[in-house]
């Protein structure tokens, strides 16, 4: 294949990452925002998504379109619903300090692992996609079901914004992320919010992996990369700010693959881990956050 | 009427109301003086069920506030202005407004009543409130508070930092709203304010009320300005 067309492919499938990546990082940085809770779990959240979905495909009859949709509600619905208890049974318990809940969110990421290599086992399983639809392009032929991937995330992305900007529950989310103390003075329940972010951010992370597993396979370890990835997009980004980790995912997303394709994915991982120690050392508060 | 009745209040193991009782009955405004660290804010935050009472009573009409959940007390009618405002400084006036609003379901007949009180606040609803004047946003403090219509207010220090220009008119709206009937506990260092607008002056030190003076004698107070509060 010639230069040109070789370097649409690894766009492409750059932007698949960078589609599947901004979904699991806003879910990160939105559980940091308002909580200020670093949810080391969150990789967790997402292996649960994909392991998840293989067994609603799996056991559920019918035709493998409409097992697939049905995992994308079931999914981040049972992995919410997980992240919502693991709230209100541990974090809240410990009154949200900083430290206390990143040592938590440790024990529960290995209660999460273990479980699954338990219960699902220690093999990769693939999920068969929803539909099998291969796009000819002149130079080489790509997966619809990729391109969906993309567009579904994007709808998602653009869902999660609306919420957050255009709904009552999301200005209850923002006030209680601004102050949760006045929050509570003009009767926010922070307890119930948390609860909500938890799952949310969790939920995002499940539906991302539910939207991948048809492409990359479910494994009880396949938290790991999301998880770092997902640290670098938010903190490149800047603790907190969707549209930075939105931006962020991008950037990383399109790197990571053009070099995953070109060179490797190891490299791909030492570049970007080098890109946030720059942005650590010299802009701090990320690059599209503001100034603290 | 709300009654705080021998309040103990601790932030962890630190104890900083002692046996305080105070009472707010409608129509009246009650200040409450003392100096730095006296404990004033600290008593506003035990009411609205920010700060854990370990002994004695806040009830609001016989009705015990103090065990509730800090987000239930709101939706009593208590109404708080925090002190240094406290505003969602990156939303708009508008969604400060509703915030408000939501506390206790209110709607657009309200926000029409809380505006007209504040016209300045109606043209500017879609800026952020950290970019208004700070005049502008204790109005929207105010405004904010009084969304949820409540029938017992709190303010604490509301003209701090403030031009005379400002003063008078957050005194005017008080008193706009004592005789609409609100019960008003206002925590004020500023002496004139306290004597233009109170119905009774309480005097906090080490968290506790160590002196009460009725209206009718508040002319007479100079000493007590001078031991509680040091003017
Ligand atoms: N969050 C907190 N944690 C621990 N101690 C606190 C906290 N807030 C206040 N305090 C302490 O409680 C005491 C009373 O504080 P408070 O803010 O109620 O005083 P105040 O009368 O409102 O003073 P000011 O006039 O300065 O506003 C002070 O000694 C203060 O240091
Ligand atoms: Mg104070």
């Amino acid at each position: 294949m010639d230069f040109g067309p070789y370097l649409l492919l690894a766009l492409m499938e750059g932007t698949v990452m960078a589609a599947v990546l901004a979904l699991t990082a806003v879910g990160l940085s939105l559980v940091f925002g308002v909580m200020r809770v670093v949810n080391v779990a969150h990789g967790e959240f997402f292996m649960l998504g994909a392991v998840v979905a293989w067994f609603v495909t799996h056991y559920m009859p019918g035709p493998p379109a409409l097992a697939f949709a049905a995992a994308l509600v079931i999914c981040p619905l049972v992995v919410g619903g997980i992240a919502a208890l693991s709230d209100t049974l541990i974090l809240k318990r410990l009154n949200y300090d900083p430290e206390a809940t990143i040592v938590a969110t440790i024990g529960l990421s290995y209660i999460f692992q273990q479980a699954a290599l338990t219960f699902y086992g220690p093999d990769a399983r693939p999920v068969e996609a929803p539909f099998n639809l291969r796009l000819q392009l002149p130079w080489f032929g790509y997966s619809g079901y990729k391109i969906a991937v993309v567009l579904a995330a994007m709808l998602l992305l653009l869902a999660v914004w609306l919420l957050m900007t255009r709904t009552r529950a999301g200005l209850i989310m923002r006030a209680t992320q601004l102050d949760r103390n006045t929050a509570r003075a003009f009767g926010i329940n922070v307890d119930k919010v948390y609860a909500g972010v938890f799952a949310l951010g969790a939920g995002l992370a499940a539906v991302a992996a539910v939207l991948i597993v048809p492409i990359q396979q479910a494994h009880y370890l396949m938290g790991h990369d999301p998880l770092l990835l997902s640290f670098i997009v938010v903190i490149i980004g800047g603790l907190g700010s969707l549209r930075g980790t939105l931006l962020a995912a991008v950037i990383i997303g399109l790197s990571d693959g053009v070099i995953s394709v070109f060179f490797s994915p190891t490299l791909a991982k030492i570049l970007a881990t080098l890109l946030v120690a720059m942005v650590l050392v010299f802009r701090p508060q990320g690059l599209f956050g503001a100034k603290p | 009427m709300l009654d705080l009745s021998a309040i103990n209040a601790a932030y962890g193991n630190v104890q900083v109301l002692r046996g305080l009782s105070l009472t707010a009955k409608p129509g009246e405004v009650t200040c409450v003086m003392g100096r730095n660290g006296a404990g004033k804010t600290t008593m506003l935050r035990a009411i609205m069920g920010q700060v854990p009472v370990t002994a004695g009573s806040i009830t609001l009409n016989g009705q015990p506030l103090h065990s509730l959940p800090a987000h239930e007390v709101p939706r009593h009618g208590i109404g708080y202005v925090p002190q240094g405002r406290r505003l969602f400084g990156e939303l708009t006036v508008a969604q400060n407004i509703q915030i408000g609003l939501m506390t206790r379901q209110k709607g657009a007949k309200t926000r029409d009543a809380v505006l007209s009180l504040f016209p300045r606040l109606r043209e500017r609803l879609s800026q952020r409130a950290s970019t208004l004047s700070g005049g502008e946003q204790q109005m929207l403090a105010i405004a904010r508070a009084l969304c949820l219509e409540p029938s017992v207010l709190l303010l604490d220090e509301p003209t701090e930092g403030l031009q005379p220009s400002m003063i008078t008119l957050i005194r005017d709206t008080l008193l706009t709203l004592k005789s609409t009937g609100v019960a008003t506990i206002l925590v004020e260092q500023r002496v004139d304010a306290v004597l233009s607008m109170a119905d009774h002056i309480a005097f906090v030190t080490h968290g506790t009320v160590a002196e009460t003076l009725q209206n009718t004698n508040l002319s007479s107070a100079t000493p007590q300005f001078q031991k509680y509060v040091g003017v």
